[in-house]
């Protein structure tokens, strides 16, 4: 009985096995054959995701909106020859998509996101003449580029025009995971909102989750009930929840002036009548710019790319038409650009920095 | 036909019809099904390299299979896979990284410190269940949440400062091997898959050749003629969410000292114990059924992640496909009505 079981079973095995295999036999050499058809290889670019995918609403669909853009721009074409992204669907697939798209002989492959660090270093260490990039994360390999942005200094300008709209002088800021990137942040923010009205107070709180959108709806609707009427969020997906509740609230009274600020992309869309502005972070722009440095040859491996506000690496989205003093908060906070691109003003990326920051 | 190769035959014919269903909605929306299963094969080993991860990958779903089925066998139905598996995890690489001891101590410690973290928290639902009848069922899915964050607590605040990742565990506790990578050109297959098939002869030797065994599935088929026939019903159930949940706990050390050599901070669940429940029911929740049907998922889940590339299948695409053969095997019960319609017929 045992016996006839398992020799159905390796014969199984072994039937699929031919199967299959002849399946992948007629691919090689079809495969071969368009090879040989184009000599000269194009320069070609992928990215890896992490679980969010490229329609994350966030960095991941920055990042991909730059690849297209880089594509568009120099003529490639989505696909093994020019640029293509492939999605993780754990932490465990990291390593796997690294490791396949420098084996399809991509010219640079991107790991979006600090999750990657662990998976970019090894296979870095492995695959030495493919070059790579890791966008929010350090790796210090002399063929690895690391992308990282001053989110201070987005958020120190999300914050001016946050303390020059509020009434109430109570200002709500609402975190995902504690983190250096989110610390960035909230450190720049609390600047902004103090450089502009010292008077002001910044209630901070951590949802502890970049996906609960239901925890940030109920942080926004503590911070709103206890007078804050300008909210800021660096929070991925929990702070739609966020622009539930201002929305909610603004439906209910609308003459009541409650606003919320939204990060990483241009969030207006989420509530025409309450975003009053987005940090930015364009790794749309950063993407772009080291693949045009790997495509000249000046790859800066072993290098960490900064992108701030003189690079176009972060900045703020315009501010809502609805806002009374629209025109003063963006003279002020054209001013503040200035100060920061000349050097003037540093903005503090840290807690610790913030509290020997002083901006007159 | 006989039950045994009824049993065999259902399995496949669901993985079959997966396939065919996923062909056809590949064909409707406009996609090259041969391409596609093509870069499916490709992706899980048309390369030496993904042979190997395919290995790596179906490792951790082997013991997590386990733990589901060694349990159902008993007649518990063990959700807490996931949990276990994560304590597993940390457990192992805290004790990987937290000593410094000879490497014939090292590993075996940290392994068992998996095992032994698996179990206790196993241990939890199977006390309840057996002393109070709450089902395991709501225990144990409410224990994964404690797990996940009770473990992202401990790596955050005790075993780091504040990072979000761990140290890379001491040499002298990894299960990776230079030369096994360098045999499968830098996958990361690790030795776990020596413990993994361990494993899987353990439960089958426990449960087919042991009195014990006897025992515990005497409970899975009936409580209570166990308990007349003299068996200590409550024992047996706690003993075997234990033993399952050792098994889980090693499927976490294959992450935590194998494929990754660290714990890091999650933002939810892994997905290697809810697999574990799909393994488990493909394999029909015997030892070989699971090994076997573990390589299938390995395999699809390795392979899958070629389909978009190679095959300009989307990744939603991929997806369906994935789940629809999970379906078909998670209703291999209509399967199996199917089969004994026919075989009544033949009598006939």
């Amino acid at each position: 009985m045992k016996k006839r079981k398992i020799g159905m079973a390796l014969s199984l095995v072994l039937a699929a096995g031919t199967l299959l295999g002849a399946c992948g036999k007629s691919d090689d050499t079809s495969k071969e054959e368009s090879k040989g058809g184009e000599k000269e290889k194009a320069f070609s670019v992928a990215m890896v995701t992490d679980v969010g995918g490229v329609d994350d609403k966030s960095f991941n669909q920055s990042a991909w909106e730059g690849l297209k853009k880089f594509g568009a721009d120099n003529g490639l074409k989505k696909g093994k020859d020019g640029f293509d992204y492939v999605q993780s669907k754990s932490d465990a697939d990291y390593s796997t998509n690294l490791n396949t798209l420098a084996r399809q002989d991509f010219d640079l492959v991107f790991g979006i996101g600090f999750l990657m660090q662990g998976a970019v270093d090894e296979i870095a260490k492995q695959q030495k003449d493919h070059q790579f990039a890791i966008v929010d994360s350090e790796v210090d390999q002399p063929n690895v580029a690391s992308i990282l942005f001053k989110e201070q200094e987005a958020s120190f300008l999300a914050g001016v025009a946050a303390a020059m709209t509020t009434k109430s002088n109570k200002i709500g800021f609402i975190g995902g995971v504690e983190g250096a990137v989110i610390e960035r942040f909230e450190a720049g923010f609390v600047a902004g909102v103090k450089a502009a009205k010292p008077d002001a107070v910044v209630d901070i709180q951590y949802a502890g989750a970049f996906d609960k959108a239901e925890l940030g709806q109920s942080i926004s609707s503590k911070m709103y009930a206890s007078g804050a009427d300008v909210v800021f969020h660096a929070a991925g997906g929990t702070g739609v929840g966020l622009f539930k509740e201002a929305n909610d609230l603004k439906k209910k009274d609308p003459s009541r002036e409650i606003w919320a600020i939204g990060v990483d992309s241009d969030q207006a869309n989420m509530g025409p009548d309450v975003v009053l502005t987005s940090a930015l972070k364009r790794v749309d722009n950063a993407v772009i710019d080291i693949s045009k440095k790997a495509k000249d040859g000046n790859f800066p491996g072993g290098e960490v790319a900064l992108y701030g506000l003189a690079e176009d690496g972060v900045g703020l989205a315009p501010i809502n038409d609805k806002v009374s003093n629209k025109a003063d908060i963006d003279t002020a906070v054209n001013e503040w650009i200035e100060k920061i691109k000349s050097g003037a003003v540093k903005v503090p990326g840290t807690r610790d920095e913030l509290k020997t920051f002083s901006a007159k | 036909m006989s039950k045994r190769f009824k049993s065999l035959l259902t399995p496949i014919i669901a993985v079959l019809l997966g396939i065919i269903v996923g062909t056809i909605i590949m064909v409707v929306s406009g996609y090259n099904p041969v391409t596609a299963f093509t870069a499916l094969w490709n992706g899980s080993f048309g390369d030496i390299y993904y042979i190997g991860e395919v290995v790596r990958q179906f490792t951790p779903y082997i013991l997590a299979g386990l733990a589901v089925a060694f349990a159902f066998r008993v007649g518990l139905f063990n959700i807490g896979v996931e949990g276990q598996f994560l304590v597993g995890w940390l457990a192992a690489v805290w004790v990987g990284v937290a000593f410094d001891l000879p490497r014939i101590i090292h590993l075996p410690l940290a392994v068992l410190a998996a095992m032994v973290a698996g179990a206790l928290w196993a241990f939890i639902p199977g006390l309840l269940k057996a002393r109070f009848r709450v089902h395991e069922v709501i225990v144990t899915i409410m224990m994964n949440y404690v797990a996940l964050h009770v473990s992202n607590y401990i790596i955050k605040n005790i075993i780091t400062d504040n990072k979000d990742k761990t140290d890379l565990v001491k040499e002298s506790a990894t299960l990776r091997s230079d030369w096994l990578q360098s045999i499968t050109d830098y996958s990361r297959l690790h030795w776990g898959i020596v413990i993994a098939i361990i494993g899987c002869f353990v439960m089958w030797f426990l449960l087919e050749r042991t009195t014990r065994g006897f025992e515990l599935r005497s409970v899975g088929f009936n409580q209570h003629a166990a308990h007349y026939a003299g068996m200590n019903v409550n024992k047996n159930i706690i003993l075997s969410m234990v033993i399952a949940g050792g098994f889980a706990g090693l499927a976490g050390a294959m992450e935590g000292l194998g494929t990754f050599g660290y714990a890091t901070v999650k933002g939810g669940f892994t997905g290697v114990g809810f697999d574990g429940i799909a393994v488990a029911l493909l394999g029909g929740n015997t030892s070989l059924g699971v090994f076997f049907s573990a390589i299938l998922f390995g395999a699809l889940k390795v392979g899958a992640l070629n389909m978009p590339l190679e095959a300009g299948v989307p990744n939603e695409l991929v997806d369906i496909i994935i789940a629809l053969i999970v379906f078909f095997v998670a209703s291999s019960y209509i399967i199996r009505v199917f089969l004994d319609r026919i075989s009544k017929k033949e009598v006939k």
